[in-house]
């Protein structure tokens, strides 16, 4: 019995290499498995290799893995590009009609199943993804009665009678594969899952469930990779709870609006990628300088310019913390799993309407797209913050405005939305005094922007810094962020293996940097070494400006599209000077 | 109810002695009040330039944004807070050189609002540069021997966009122009009105003599139009190369967005609860498991 394999289904773009997943990864989800999805894609329609890796666990698992132990392949591409990551005696599941052949040099079994062909005895090549994940299944000895039920659901709006012919095909694949191999194979036979019910979701989605529990109403948004699946969602969901998404003519338009939304006090969103975020700058300048809340999700992908859409990168790092001219309060908070994505934007549109400063809420492709199990949702820790927003102002005196930015103690101003009677106010992103007019005089510039760049002195961003911190004076401290956290858990399970002692920080609070809470970990470690996907080493260069400790740290780089595999942290942390 | 005096503040404009802005900036505050509005019913929303300061000097809700942005702000108004009547306002730079995309879209979407745009054939606060309606030919600083590019018709664009209200105004005429906006505003759907606004400082040509003698108005010389026939607006258009005012079109028919979203409710969207039911969570929460 085994806890975790790999399994990975290849094939042409539009082929049903994500239909194929989508079932197969439901059913497991069912049995109770800890899933981990990985993508990988072209920035295509149809055509172009694709293919879709799961890792499957009884236990808690946030990586992809190294290796591979069954690739199923539509096509001989398919396996010459993948099946190099097979471990020994790994299966290839392929389909018969292109004559697969494994490539020399690996040493994995070949089971041909004539997957189109059984597809079109019963009617359409379209089946030939259940014929591929019935073959699967079959080799891991599920319970086909599971499956069968994701079939159902997957296809029960379409009639019974393409139910029945789906579980048929998934059944002759099952069948097949079987009597080639001689029954389920013992090296793939899992562990029972523990069976508790989990949710199995990208970050986008859980961004948009996020969204919806945090009161959000409206997204204005331009559709862009890897951000599309939060509109697309969102616009799902939206019109019952009385709000909708509006697809904008550009990303300024999109931010513009959310803050003109904001405004008038609905919480509004918008989710990007770095092209967007680029266009969106010049509005994130008037959101700080008119304090007007807005929440901003920047889904990070290859840049720059339109660099790699499809593929994993973080380096918008700087743009997010540094973007916009001219010095304004600005969040960003990184999730670093599923559940983060949910619970950060509720906090995000709370620290956004209580500070009112915009927030940007950072993911990158791998936790945006990678489907995974997540623990259920707390409903009762959903709780809505609107900060200093007043139904109405006093009733002010002839020709005297309401103070909208009136010099507090914590330069927070009592904030009213337009149509309340004694609220009227201007609002401008040119200086402005407590009323909001216009004004350049040197001691309102002063004062005004003391007011706004002290506003999140006393800013609290729930676990700023997640820590796993066992040893008081580890060998090495790794600081990483986003979605590299699974990675570097599982490359440190193999060097306390190696008698390394590690401990882990994940930063989720990027922006204003947590330097207060981040020094003593630097301090403890006898070295350091910051991981991320870009390739000038942006979170290191945060953690040498606000904290230092230059001399004992070491970046851990990859810039090539692809997320960390373990192995690659492990080796590097094994090799450091 | 509301007097236009209402719609005043104690802010002194910071345009030149004569800009065609000032009476803009009355008509909107007369049409305000004639169409029964109280001021903390009005939000004006304005873009950069000095046309842009407009939201600065009417005693209502005004938020003064970035240059070429005001719609797609004053539609993030309306989406909130379909209660408020939204006005955005800005410059011909603003609405048709930065902003040209967002008027186009705006256009199409249709959302209730009226956008007034301060026509003065050049860019007056940077201090006299070439404009998208600047007519060919004509000397700035930055097109010294003449510009070279064709002028913009926004009226045509408009029509071509499916405009819903069009219309055209010079700011001598205050009462037209307030007629317009008041008609603007009672609009169900997005109102386009361009104004041409002399001015006084860095337009030589465009003068309220040259627009005085070149202007057709609509309602005086054409007592037969009907502005309900798209066709009809287009060629009277073309016929008067742009120079004409009154409402050139309005199409009734048409739906705002704001009755087409669906699920979209008529109170604003800002007056409802935020929260959500554990019914609904559930039921969202279980197309993941």
């Amino acid at each position: 019995m085994i806890s975790q394999l790999s399994w990975k289904i290849g094939g042409q773009q539009g082929e049903g290499v994500e239909s194929t997943d989508r079932i197969f990864s439901t059913a497991l989800n069912r049995l109770g498995y800890y899933l981990y999805g990985y993508r990988h894609f072209s920035s295509r329609i149809k055509g172009g290799h694709t293919n879709n890796k799961i890792r499957i666990s009884t236990y808690p698992i946030r990586a992809i893995s190294d290796d591979l132990d069954i690739l199923v392949a539509f096509d001989q591409e398919s396996i010459d590009l993948n099946a190099k990551e097979l471990r020994s005696g790994g299966v290839i599941v392929a389909d018969a009609k292109f004559n697969p052949v494994v490539p020399e040099g690996i040493d994995a079994r070949l089971f041909a199943v004539p997957i189109t062909a059984m597809a079109e005895e019963l009617g359409t090549s379209l089946m030939k993804n259940m014929v591929a994940s019935g073959a699967s299944w079959g080799l891991l000895g599920l319970p086909l009665e599971v499956f069968n039920k994701a079939v159902e659901e997957e296809f029960g709006r379409k009639g019974a009678a393409v139910v029945e012919k789906n579980i048929e095909a998934v059944k002759r694949g099952a069948e097949f594969v079987l009597e080639q191999a001689g029954g389920p194979l013992d090296e793939f036979k899992l562990d029972e899952a523990d069976g508790r019910q989990k949710l199995f979701m990208i970050g986008n989605e859980a961004i948009g469930l996020g969204c919806l529990a945090a009161g959000c109403r409206l997204m204005s948004a331009y559709p862009i990779t890897p951000a599309s699946e939060i509109m697309e969602y969102l616009i799902k969901k939206l019109p019952a709870l009385g709000g909708t998404v509006v697809q904008t003519e550009d990303e300024i338009a999109a931010v513009t609006m959310a803050i003109g939304a904001n405004y008038a006090g609905v919480r509004t969103m918008t989710a990007s990628a770095g092209p967007g975020l680029s266009l969106m700058m010049e509005a994130i300048g008037l959101a700080g300088m008119t304090e007007t809340p807005l929440v901003i999700v920047d889904t990070q992908r290859g840049g720059p310019s339109t660099g790699l859409p499809t593929k994993q990168e973080q380096s918008d790092l700087n743009a997010m913390v540094y973007g916009t001219h001219g010095e304004i309060p600005k969040i960003v908070i990184a999730p670093a799993s599923i559940e983060d994505c949910f619970y950060d934007m509720i906090e995000a549109f709370n620290l956004s309407e209580q500070f009112q400063v915009p927030v940007i809420v950072m993911t990158d492709l791998q936790l945006s797209l990678g489907k995974q199990s997540c623990e259920p949702f707390d409903y009762n820790s959903i709780q809505i913050n609107r900060g200093k927003l007043v139904q109405d102002a006093p009733e002010q005196e002839p020709q005297q405005l309401f103070k909208r930015y009136e010099l507090t103690p914590d330069g927070v101003s009592p904030r009213v939305l337009p149509g309340a009677k004694h609220g009227i106010h201007h609002v401008t992103g040119v200086e402005h005094d407590e009323t909001g007019r216009p004004s350049e005089s040197a001691v309102n510039r002063q004062n005004m922007m003391d007011k706004r760049l002290h506003k999140l002195d006393g800013l609290y961003v729930r676990d700023g810094l997640r820590t796993d911190a066992p040893s008081e004076t580890p060998d090495l401290l790794i600081i990483g962020m986003g979605s590299t956290g699974g990675t570097i858990d599982q490359a440190r399970e193999w060097l306390a293996n190696d008698g390394v002692t590690t401990n882990h920080v994940t930063i989720r609070q990027i922006h204003p940097f947590p330097t207060e809470q981040l020094i003593p970990h630097l301090q403890q470690a006898k070295k350091v070494v910051v991981i991320e996907n870009n390739a000038t080493a942006q979170l290191a260069g945060q953690i040498k400006m606000h904290a230092g400790f230059a001399d004992k740290m070491r970046s851990l780089l990859k810039y090539d599209g692809n997320p960390f595999l373990p192995s690659e942290v492990y080796k590097a942390c094994k090799e450091l000077d | 109810m509301a007097t236009f005096k209402e719609f005043r503040n104690n802010v002194k404009p910071n345009w030149c002695p004569g800009c065609g802005d000032f009476s803009i900036q009355a008509a909107i505050q007369r049409a305000a009040a004639n169409v029964g509005l109280e001021p903390e019913e009005l939000a004006v929303i304005s873009g950069i330039g000095c046309s842009g300061r407009i939201s600065g000097y009417i005693n209502a809700y005004g938020l003064h944004g970035i240059h070429g942005r005001a719609l797609p702000i004053a539609q993030g108004v309306k989406l909130a807070n379909r209660e408020l009547t939204v006005i955005a306002s800005g410059g011909d730079g603003d609405g048709f050189a930065i902003g040209m995309g967002h008027t186009v879209h705006a256009i199409r979407r249709n959302l209730n609002i009226t956008y007034i745009v301060m026509d003065n054939q050049i860019y007056g606060l940077t201090k006299g540069q070439t404009s998208p309606r600047s007519a060919e030919g004509f000397k700035t600083k930055s097109t010294p021997e003449g510009s070279i590019e064709s002028t913009l018709s926004p009226l045509e664009i408009a029509m071509s966009a499916g405009a819903t209200f069009v219309a055209q105004s010079f700011s001598s005429d205050l009462k037209q122009l307030t007629a317009l906006i008041e008609a603007g505003i009672k609009h169900e759907g997005f109102s386009l009105i361009n104004v041409f606004s002399p001015c006084v400082t860095f337009n030589k040509i465009n003068t309220y003599d040259w627009f005085k003698e070149n202007i057709v108005n609509l309602e005086q010389q054409f007592p037969d139009y009907d502005p309900t026939n798209r066709i009809a607006a287009m060629n009277k258009i073309m016929e008067t190369n742009g120079l004409l005012t009154g409402l050139i079109y309005q199409n009734t028919q048409r739906k705002s967005y704001e009755d087409m979203i669906s699920g979209f409710g008529k109170e604003a969207l800002m007056k409802q609860d935020l929260s959500l039911t554990e019914e609904h969570f559930n039921k969202l929460v279980a197309e993941f498991k």
